[in-house]
């Protein structure tokens, strides 16, 4: 018995096939569609077909993020696969007016916000710090701290109370959403959101991608109740729906975004899904977890079960499927292209946007920076 | 033809090594872009490599089995293409390190040692004793920056205060030379947000100061210091402290010389008297209170003072001669049928008593956005001197200094003018019993030329009793 063995056997042995826990679905890994008494989606087929086409399309673009890593043109990544419909769903799910907080992952509800993919891959390339705008795209830098964007999110929804936005109608009125994983959960930072954004009922809903593993260590060494359940000692409501379904994903954010812009205060959605890769390029998941588990999610797959459905309804053919491959890997080529071609910036520059007017502490430091790399022979 | 070497890249984040598992292709093999090429294992991870460019592996360069430092090229694949720069090393020959590197196993697994004392971790960086390559320093470079600790020392900050110690750039440039004043160097000012709230609370200028405080920031210190000091303001005049010297020469110019002027002027052809009335105005302060809680006024600046003026312009109405002027020339008294209200400012520059044109026109909120305004426009020293011409009733608010009342000296030309004393909580009888009440005195000084004791009594009782229950009076008289 291997180590890792070992330690799924403690835990019950139950991980190759986790119990079923409730939660919305309206589409399982079969592909067939399932009615809900509260949730419901009313999408056009073209509207399928583009919700199947962005599934594959960041699969493919965070594919060749990982590849162009191992080939020692990224320093890291962390990659997103096997949460596709969590974030196509949830980013789909926002209006235009609201306002997304991520963690250093959300590479699929960045592509929803329509920030072109090479953003984030200049970030752990490490040329620059990903230079999006924030406030044009509604859509926060990534933020590498665990949970730390939780508190923004709610002091940003707090703040929208104030400026009167909530509480209108749904193309005026705003709400926040604030991604974190379930290891996320044990941070103080997503505790003290909670509380803030329930006491000040701030339009804000907190998304949370359980994944199963903070890194290395798995759910139950994080909680003891399913994470949705923890809303309720917060004092606002929490629902689980299935990550891995795109529809439900999208169905239920849409509705908690709403309450939240009504006025209705903060829902925490725990999107129920699997990493099905690693952590980050550092990490190696089959030191912790066995392969009979990876297996029982790839069954579950989001992007199979929106094909299925796609094909059940006879909605899309097998030239669509080749054409939505096709164009994902040109936009991949296209990335990796990029990526290579990208200038290394002049170390300087790191000095430039420390203060929006500058400090003459920044400008000593950068006069001794510049003394300092002086005093090397030959070019860096 | 074009060769293309793919050196072993840093798998994860600040390794330096990796062992080669598994060769997934052999050499003669197509291969596509980001096809498996082979499985590496390094301190943290077993990962799969992909295929960096399509084309034909013409080289596997190192065997299975064998550790490679990161960096060295591992199989050369020939791309049909223009060759990928090759960085100079790579011709010494990966094998000869290989060698090297296949008698030090890695460490497997997580905390385990290697040889070579590198503990495995699972991320982050795991210590490495590798000596890190880098170019070599010029021989006439200046000395590191190894000097900047000694910049820290305590000793720099006391010998020069006012020029904020600065590490050094180099040796010989001396700290406090390239110090630049704090404020004038083009970065704004530096001063911790409760220090500005200080300086604006007190109307302090902070670009106008020196700062004492780290990198010359401006502390809570320099900015009272300001306020105390004539001297800091530049607009008031110098005072030349010499140590030694029992007295200082101010020279008697600006707003002091005019201030000085107009009293003399004033103090010596208006016979003035001065009454007092303490008035109980809990009734105005919890009017005031209802009127801030109204949605409509929420970001007026509401103050005592705003309802002290309007009791004032409502007195006025009922006894017009209050607000009138001796024409001594013409041998007429001026009584005017407007009230231009006079507010007395203390300020950087001096005293100053810009005035409300027309005040008595003026709704109450009106009344109160222009009081905000002119007190903006007063503490910012950019009053202009119209408004501080034609005013024909004057209130000098010295309960702000916290001082209970005082015999105002009339402004020239006007009949009259108000002090209105700080409020306090003091015990006082209301309906028969002690209870504390907030409580103020006003002191209203007259021209009797002009105004006989009965009228100032009626004025002065007029305005306490619109301050002692508002909204009645207010009912009563408009």
């Amino acid at each position: 018995m291997t180590k890792v063995e070992r330690a799924a056997s403690r835990r019950g042995g139950k991980r190759s096939g986790p119990p079923e826990p409730e939660f919305v679905q309206l589409l399982t890994p079969e592909g067939e569609r399932v009615s809900h008494p509260d949730y419901s989606v009313d999408f056009t087929d073209d509207e399928l077909r583009g919700l199947y086409r962005d599934l594959v399309t960041v699969r493919k673009l965070d594919a060749e993020a990982t590849a162009l890593q191992r080939q020692g043109e990224l320093g890291i990544w962390a990659s997103l696969l096997g949460q596709e419909a969590a974030q196509v769903g949830s980013g789909r799910a926002l209006r235009k007016q609201d306002m997304a907080f991520p963690t250093y992952r959300e590479h699929g509800v960045l592509y929803c916000r329509n920030i072109d993919p090479i953003m984030p891959l200049g970030l752990f390339r490490g040329v620059d710090q990903g230079g999006w705008d924030p406030v044009a795209h509604r859509f926060n830098m990534y933020t590498i701290v665990i949970g730390a964007q939780t508190l923004h999110a709610t002091g940003y929804a707090m703040g929208i109370v104030k400026d009167g936005k909530v509480g209108d109608d749904d193309e005026t009125s705003e709400a926040v959403i604030a991604y974190f994983g379930d290891g996320a959960t044990s941070q103080g930072d997503v505790n003290e959101a909670f509380i803030f954004g329930s006491v000040y009922n701030a339009p804000i809903v907190f998304f949370c991608q359980n994944n199963q593993y903070a890194i290395s260590e798995p759910l139950e060494r994080q909680t003891r109740i399913p994470l949705y359940q923890r809303a309720a000692g917060f004092g606002f409501p929490g629902i689980r729906v299935d990550g891995n379904d795109v529809l439900a994903t999208y169905a239920v954010t849409r509705a908690a975004l709403d309450n939240a812009r009504h006025g209705q205060g903060p829902t925490l959605v725990e999107a129920y899904t699997y990493r099905m890769g690693a952590h980050t390029t550092s990490d190696d998941p089959t030191r912790y977890r066995v392969a009979s588990e990876v297996e029982a999610w790839q069954a579950k797959d989001p992007i199979v079960r929106m094909r299925k459905l796609l094909e059940k309804q006879g909605i899309a053919d097998e030239a669509f499927f080749a054409a939505v491959d096709e164009q994902a890997k040109v936009e991949a080529v296209a990335l990796r292209e990029r990526v290579l071609s990208m200038p290394d910036p002049d170390p300087a520059t790191m000095f430039d946007h420390v203060y929006p007017t500058g400090s003459p502490l920044i400008d000593k430091q950068r006069a001794e920076f510049a003394t300092y790399h002086a005093s090397f022979e030959g070019s860096h | 033809m074009a060769i293309n070497q793919f050196p072993l890249p840093d798998l994860g984040e600040g390794l330096t090594e990796g062992e080669i598992l598994k060769w997934l292709v052999a050499e003669g093999d197509v291969i596509e872009l980001n096809q498996p090429i082979v499985e590496v294992e390094t301190a943290k991870a077993a990962v799969e490599i992909p295929a960096k460019w399509a084309g034909t592996v013409v080289k596997i360069y190192v065997p299975e089995g064998t550790v490679v430092e990161v960096g060295s090229p591992i199989i050369a694949i020939d791309t049909g293409g223009p060759s990928a720069p090759v960085a100079d090393d790579m011709s010494q020959g990966a094998a000869a390190q290989a060698e090297k590197a296949a008698a030090e196993p890695t460490g497997g697994l997580i905390g385990e040692t290697t040889a070579s004392g590198r503990t495995a971790v699972l991320v982050g960086y795991g210590p490495r004793v590798t000596a890190a390559k880098r170019r070599a320093r010029k021989s006439d470079a200046p000395a590191p920056v190894a000097s900047a600790p000694a910049a820290h020392a305590p000793a720099a900050q006391v010998v020069a205060p006012a020029a904020p110690a600065r590490p050094a750039v180099t040796p010989p440039v001396a700290p406090a030379a390239v110090a630049p004043p704090t404020g004038a160097n083009g970065h704004g000012v530096l001063a911790k947000p409760p220090v500005r709230m200080l300086a604006r609370t007190l109307g302090v200028d902070l670009s106008g100061l020196t700062g004492t405080g780290p990198q010359g920031s401006i502390t809570r210190d320099d900015v009272q210091a300001a306020l105390t000091a004539p001297a800091a303001a530049a607009p008031r005049a110098q005072v030349v402290m010499v140590p030694g010297e029992r007295e200082t020469r101010v020279p008697i110019k600006g707003v002091r010389k005019l201030t000085a002027a107009n009293m003399v002027a004033s103090a010596f052809t208006a016979p003035h008297v001065t009454e007092f009335l303490t008035v109980d105005m809990t009734r105005s302060m919890k009017a005031l209170e209802r009127l801030k809680a109204n949605r409509e006024w929420r970001d007026v600046r509401v103050s005592p003072l705003l309802l002290v003026a309007k009791a004032v312009l409502l007195a006025a109405q009922r006894h017009p001669m209050v607000n009138s002027s001796w024409d001594e020339a013409a041998q007429e008294i001026v009584v005017k049928n407007y009230v231009n209200l006079g507010i007395a400012a203390a300020t950087e520059r001096g005293l100053i008593v810009p005035n409300i044109a027309d005040a008595g026109r003026l709704s109450l909120r009106e009344l109160a956005d222009a009081m905000t305004d002119l007190v903006a426009t007063a503490k910012s020293g950019k009053t202009p001197p119209s408004a501080m011409s034609g005013g024909t009733f004057t209130i000098t608010n010295v309960g702000v200094f916290g001082v209970d009342t005082g015999t105002p000296i009339l402004p020239p030309g006007e009949a009259a003018i108000l002090a209105f004393g700080a409020v306090r909580e003091t015990p006082w009888a209301h309906k028969g019993k002690v209870k504390l009440r907030q409580v103020t005195t006003l002191g209203l000084s007259f021209d009797h030329r002009i105004i006989d004791g009965e009228l100032g009594s009626k004025f002065l009782r007029d305005i306490g009793a619109f301050l002692a229950d508002p909204e009645a009076m207010f009912l009563a008289w408009t």
